[in-house]
């Protein structure tokens, strides 16, 4: 987290993605045990697909993991130190009110990069993302796959080690749900970690290195995905898959 | 024809009459001096209240919203206290000046301020906050971004408190005195003419008065429309 650099594709192939581990987590709510306990470590290259039916925890699983909320008991660690660099990318982007390349030099700015850098790495996260012709105009008004590519942009230019996406294509249509998958296949061969949940099967099927199954707010199953979508160990996941209501 | 207020406002306007133009000046300067103040103040610390979680908070909510109501006198005499030869702040020499009725407005003014602004940037927050945690975005590093995200919302609080400050009579006239070509504003103005029972003159500059703000609050609410259309 101290110095802030373009990564060249070396030291990717040199630094594996940061490692992270839950143990024992619960997060309680009001006396309410919503997730845990759950323990498993998240290793290997991914991308981890977190699935489950509504009200699994799914995406209190991402919170916690970004720290965007704190585990009532249990730890929740990193391979390598404290905190990677991350990024996360919410179901409805969160854009401020200004322009394209304003939203993604307010990150850089905030991240302290160099005054001088910012414009240039600005321009080139919208151009790789196909957001170049809309870069003066404003976020909102953007339509909401692009206001997604944008919020993608935004994670991009913070080169995170991890990115969290939580049902990053839940709200688009196939063309901007496409776009949304190849930028995160772009984040995957860069040598990022990805962690995302979706509810769409045939999505898991196409993207995810491992899937990470929960429901009741417990892990039932973390197993590479081809094992999971072929011989579903837990009874949970074979109904899941198979389409049925899942307690 | 000569007691029509419209003819009379018409003929100040038209003749730019010199103690007129001097009066709208005065008025304009000291209003909107004191709202120039009164944000650079009030808009952080609205933010701030906002941002931070500190005990005392609620009744500080409390006392900003109680304090927009705070009558004009009230502030007024508080002013002219401070400010008078015995009060702490007499070696100033400010009162019966236009400085005096600066500071009256902005005690007036800073509250709307403040309490308005903490209402906006608290809500943009809600919408916010989780984006600025993932940015890892520090609350301090916060205040700058949510005050400018809250521009058009804190452009109309801008003009509420406008409104407060160019309409109130009681402050200006305690601590300014109405004195001739010193400290006479269009307010002060009005009461001594009505005082006088030079009715037409009165409503004159009463019509221009209500001119100036409807030109300022027009001025403003293009500019906030229009931006506001832009940006979305």
């Amino acid at each position: 987290m101290t110095s802030f650099h373009v990564p060249s594709l070396a030291s990717f192939i040199i630094s594996p993605p940061p490692e992270l581990c839950f143990e024992d987590v619960i997060f309680k709510h009001e006396d309410k045990v919503l997730l845990g306990p759950c323990s498993f470590t998240l290793k290997g290259s991914g991308p981890t697909f977190v699935m489950g039916p509504n009200g699994a925890g799914k995406s209190l699983l991402l919170r916690l993991s970004h720290s965007l909320l704190q585990p009532t008991q249990g730890r929740i660690t990193w391979s390598g130190g404290p905190g990677p660099r991350q990024a996360m990318v919410f179901q409805h982007p969160v854009l401020l009110r200004r322009s394209a390349v304003a939203n993604l030099v307010h990150a850089l700015a905030v991240n302290k990069v160099p005054r001088k850098n910012r414009v240039k790495l600005a321009h080139d996260a919208l151009e790789r993302f196909g957001l170049t012709a809309c870069s003066s105009t404003p976020a909102r008004v953007l339509s909401g796959g692009e206001q997604q590519r944008l919020a993608l942009a935004r994670a991009w230019v913070l080169s995170p080690q991890v990115l969290f996406l939580d049902e990053p294509t839940s709200a688009l249509d196939p063309a901007a749900i496409k776009a949304v998958e190849a930028a995160v296949q772009e984040f995957h061969q860069r040598g990022t970690r990805v962690v995302m949940t979706t509810h769409d099967l045939h999505q898991a099927k196409r993207l995810a290195g491992d899937i990470l199954f929960l429901s009741g707010g417990k892990v039932r199953e973390h197993t590479p995905a081809e094992a999971f979508f072929d011989k579903p160990v837990s009874r949970e996941a074979q109904a899941f898959i198979a389409g049925e209501l899942v307690e | 024809m000569e007691n029509n207020a419209f003819y009379v406002a018409l003929t100040l306007l038209l003749n730019l009459d010199a103690s007129l133009f001097q009066i709208v000046a005065l008025s304009l300067q000291v209003s909107l001096l004191a709202v120039l103040i009164a944000a650079l103040l009030g808009f952080p610390l609205g933010a701030a209240v906002a941002i931070w979680r500190f005990p005392g908070r609620g009744g500080m909510i409390v006392v900003l919203n109680a304090l927009m109501g705070l009558p004009p006198v009230v502030a007024g005499l508080m002013v002219y206290l401070l400010l008078s030869r015995a009060g702490p702040l007499g070696e100033w020499g400010l009162l019966f000046t236009p400085g005096a009725m600066i500071l009256a407005q902005v005690v007036l003014v800073l509250p709307i301020l403040a309490a308005l602004s903490r209402q906006k940037v608290e809500e943009l927050l809600g919408e916010y906050r989780e984006q600025f945690v993932s940015l890892g975005m520090s609350k301090s590093r916060m205040m700058p971004t949510l005050l400018w995200d809250a521009r058009f919302a804190l452009l109309t609080v801008l003009l509420a408190g406008f409104g407060r400050a160019s309409a109130e009579v009681g402050a200006v006239m305690m601590v300014g005195g109405n004195i001739d070509g010193v400290t006479r504003v269009m307010t002060t103005s009005i009461v001594l003419e009505t005082g006088k029972g030079n009715l037409p003159l009165a409503l004159g500059l009463g019509m221009v008065l209500l001119t100036l703000v409807m030109v300022i609050n027009a001025g403003a609410y293009m500019v906030s429309e229009l931006s506001r259309r832009r940006v979305g």
